[in-house]
């Protein structure tokens, strides 16, 4: 449909939105991952020995930290998507 | 005797999901499939949060952490954290993708009919070994608290679920899950809120759960790891499993999550791409507002159970309790509580007097005194008799009956539309009948729905009897993540996958987690035969690397996909390209 690049995006600007939403995702996951099996799992003893209020930090990552951090990840995702959405002229 | 307040809860709440049935009737199969496309996404977040926390969350998951302590993290991490894989990688684009179901995209997608198919037998595998386990948790709300019998409660809860699935399709689903999302978080949280100030004296329990015991300045958890580990178990906040296990298992439930065909349709019934993606974040706030509380609750339980049973005298007599216990108390004893007796009946508690002493001593397997375990309780006892143990007026208890009641049915419902259109749109529709009407489709659905309510009640009749349903865990998630979760996303995340790629990766994923699942659940496996030290409940997300991996390589050695195909993939990958679908 060759038409559809006249009242959408550009061919240039769908690539760069989709290259900077692949950078965004890519980066958002390794913090998913850090936060989950990183500091609830992999590294859970070393992080045992700091403390958040009474709990070890390790386990407490594993129990609620990593849940409050998978949720800021998405609303970051969100506020960002549609930054990038509107600098490519995206309709979302 | 039957409380009176919980019949008061659960006919209210009862006839709230009919009267929102009725006023949410599905006019087409869009109304039918996808609610018209035009939930707002707060809503759905909400619809979300009841159509995924089953009665297993509502009921067992504190009771199972109380028991695991740290090793109970992974049913935390692990259906919290797919719902960043949903909203990063899947829900947005395929809403953007704008059809019914998750084989209509499988079909479309890898432009085979054999595809939907295999698609249509993962996700009717999944959903029907998911609903039994719902059915039967009515089937044990009705039986152990409404005075019916097992097979009423569960023929009540069909008649119930086939009113609002069959009359509204997604979209009467969607509008009673938010009413059964707001009774069953009310009647989570105000017991936990109550027993977090009985245990920590701090009313929000994610802070009392880090917080100190009450009247002392030791912290809760110091506390309990000192209490457990003096009655011979493992420390609480420690565990025994393998770090690569703890991890699979994690990773398996959240790919699996992500995979779940009655999770994703419901991202299917926003308005946009951005819609999906916000609405994956509501879902997973009104998600965390139980998960990050039932850690709490079941630390609190935990050492609330230690607290009040052990070393106490058991009173035999039911009848004369109050006098036995003054009688206790006043030789300076501790009788067995209140909350105890009252629930010994439902055999959900057991205790066998191994040593004649006439007190009940609960010890883990490395007693330091020697002494062995008396007391068992059920995992799912700690959510049910919360409100008593922290002394909560009757109606509270009602409450958590009804709260139980729509965690179950809420997700029964997600289940049983998944089930609906696979039948009546993916295998009639798209498959075999073509030409058929959209009224005839619409009927299709709705005898669909209702056989699949009839077969479910079924499955939830003779549950005790089919040993998978008490495996539906690793299966369900299991096959979601290794057969379901691979190709959708490399559908979206690479255009050169083709449709050889796709059928060899669902059947990859899908025969070898099924064999392993049922070699070692039921098939006599040996645990020390494991594969790299995984449990069956892990497996799956190493299966589905194999998946992805087999998916590429079958791809590259085969035809590239059509050119209208690769431009399908650009098409959901930029918001506003499919047009309004």
């Amino acid at each position: 449909m060759p038409d559809k690049n006249e009242t959408g995006p550009s061919v240039a600007n769908q690539a760069a939105y989709w290259k900077s939403t692949l950078r965004l995702t890519l980066g958002l996951l390794s913090i998913w991952f850090l936060a989950s099996f990183g500091a609830g799992i992999l590294f859970r003893e070393a992080l045992d020995n700091f403390s958040i209020g009474g709990a070890p930090l390790g386990f407490w990552m594993a129990q609620n930290g990593a849940i409050y951090i998978f949720l800021i990840l998405i609303v970051i995702y969100c506020i960002r998507m549609t930054q990038l959405e509107k600098k490519y002229g995206i309709k979302g | 005797m039957v409380d009176p307040w919980t019949i008061f809860w659960v006919v209210t709440t009862f006839g709230l999901y009919i009267f929102i049935a009725i006023r949410a009737r599905a006019g087409s199969t869009e109304d039918f499939y996808v609610a018209g496309h035009d939930v707002h996404p707060v809503i759905n977040g909400m619809a979300t949060g009841a159509d995924w926390m089953s009665a297993a969350s509502f009921l067992s998951m504190a009771g199972l952490i109380a028991f695991l302590g740290y090793g109970g993290s992974v049913y935390l991490m692990g259906w919290t954290g797919g719902y960043v894989l949903l909203a990063l990688l899947l829900a947005p684009y395929l809403r953007e993708f704008g059809k019914f179901t998750v084989p209509d995209f499988v079909g479309d997608r890898y432009y085979s009919k054999l595809a939907r198919v295999i698609a249509v037998v993962c996700a009717l595998f999944v959903s029907f070994t998911y609903i039994a386990g719902q059915m039967k948790g009515v089937g044990v709300a009705f039986s152990g608290f409404l005075g019916v019998s097992f097979n009423t409660g569960i023929l009540i809860g069909m008649a119930i679920v086939f009113f609002y699935a069959v009359l509204g399709g997604m979209k009467g689903i969607t509008y009673t899950q938010v009413a059964q999302y707001v009774v069953l978080i009310f009647a989570y949280t105000v017991p936990a809120i109550f027993i977090s100030l009985t245990i920590t004296g701090n009313p929000i329990p994610q802070l009392g759960f880090i917080g100190n015991a009450a009247g002392t300045d030791v912290g809760m958890l110091e506390k309990l790891n000192k209490v457990v580990t003096d009655l011979g178990f493992l420390e609480y906040t420690s565990t025994d499993k393998s770090k690569l296990d703890v991890l699979c298992i994690t990773a398996a439930l959240m790919f699996g999550t992500a995979g779940l065909p009655h999770v994703i349709i419901r991202f299917f019934t926003v308005g946009s791409a951005r819609a999906a993606r916000k609405s994956a974040g509501w879902a997973l706030l009104f998600i965390a507002l139980l998960y990050t509380v039932a850690p709490a609750v079941g630390a609190f339980a935990r050492m609330n159970f230690v607290d009040t049973v052990n070393e106490a005298t058991y009173i035999a007599d039911a009848e004369n309790y109050e006098e036995r216990a003054a009688e206790i108390l006043l030789d300076g004893g501790k009788p067995v509580p209140e909350w105890y007796k009252s629930w010994e009946k439902t055999g959900l508690l057991a205790y066998e007097d191994l040593n004649g002493d006439g007190i009940m001593q609960y010890r883990g397997p490395n007693a330091p005194d020697g002494l062995a375990n008396e007391v068992t309780p059920s995992r799912d006892i700690f959510v049910l008799a919360n409100p008593q143990i922290a002394n909560l007026p009757n109606w509270v208890i009602g409450l958590v009956v009804a709260g139980g009641l729509a965690a179950a049915l809420s997700t029964a419902a997600g289940l049983l539309m998944v089930i609906s259109s696979a039948v009546s749109h993916d295998l009639l529709k798209r498959t075999f009948r073509p030409d058929m009407s959209e009224k005839s489709e619409m009927l299709a659905a709705r005898i669909a729905a209702a056989f699949a309510v009839f077969l479910a009640g079924l499955l939830g009749i003779f549950a005790t009897q089919l040993p998978f349903v008490a495996q539906v865990v690793a299966f369900a998630f299991g096959l979601a993540a290794a057969s379901l979760f691979p190709i959708i996303f490399l559908g979206i995340f690479w255009k050169r996958m083709n449709k050889e790629g796709a059928i060899a990766a669902m059947l990859t994923g899908l025969i070898t987690t099924f064999s392993y699942i049922y070699y070692f659940k039921f098939g006599g496996g040996a645990a020390d035969s494991w594969l790299f030290g995984v449990s069956p409940e892990g497996i799956g997300f190493v299966f589905m690397w194999l998946a992805i991996g087999v998916g590429i390589a079958v791809s590259l050695v085969t035809p590239p996909p059509p050119k209208a195909i690769q431009d399908l993939v650009q098409d959901i990958r930029i918001p506003g390209n499919r047009g309004a679908l």
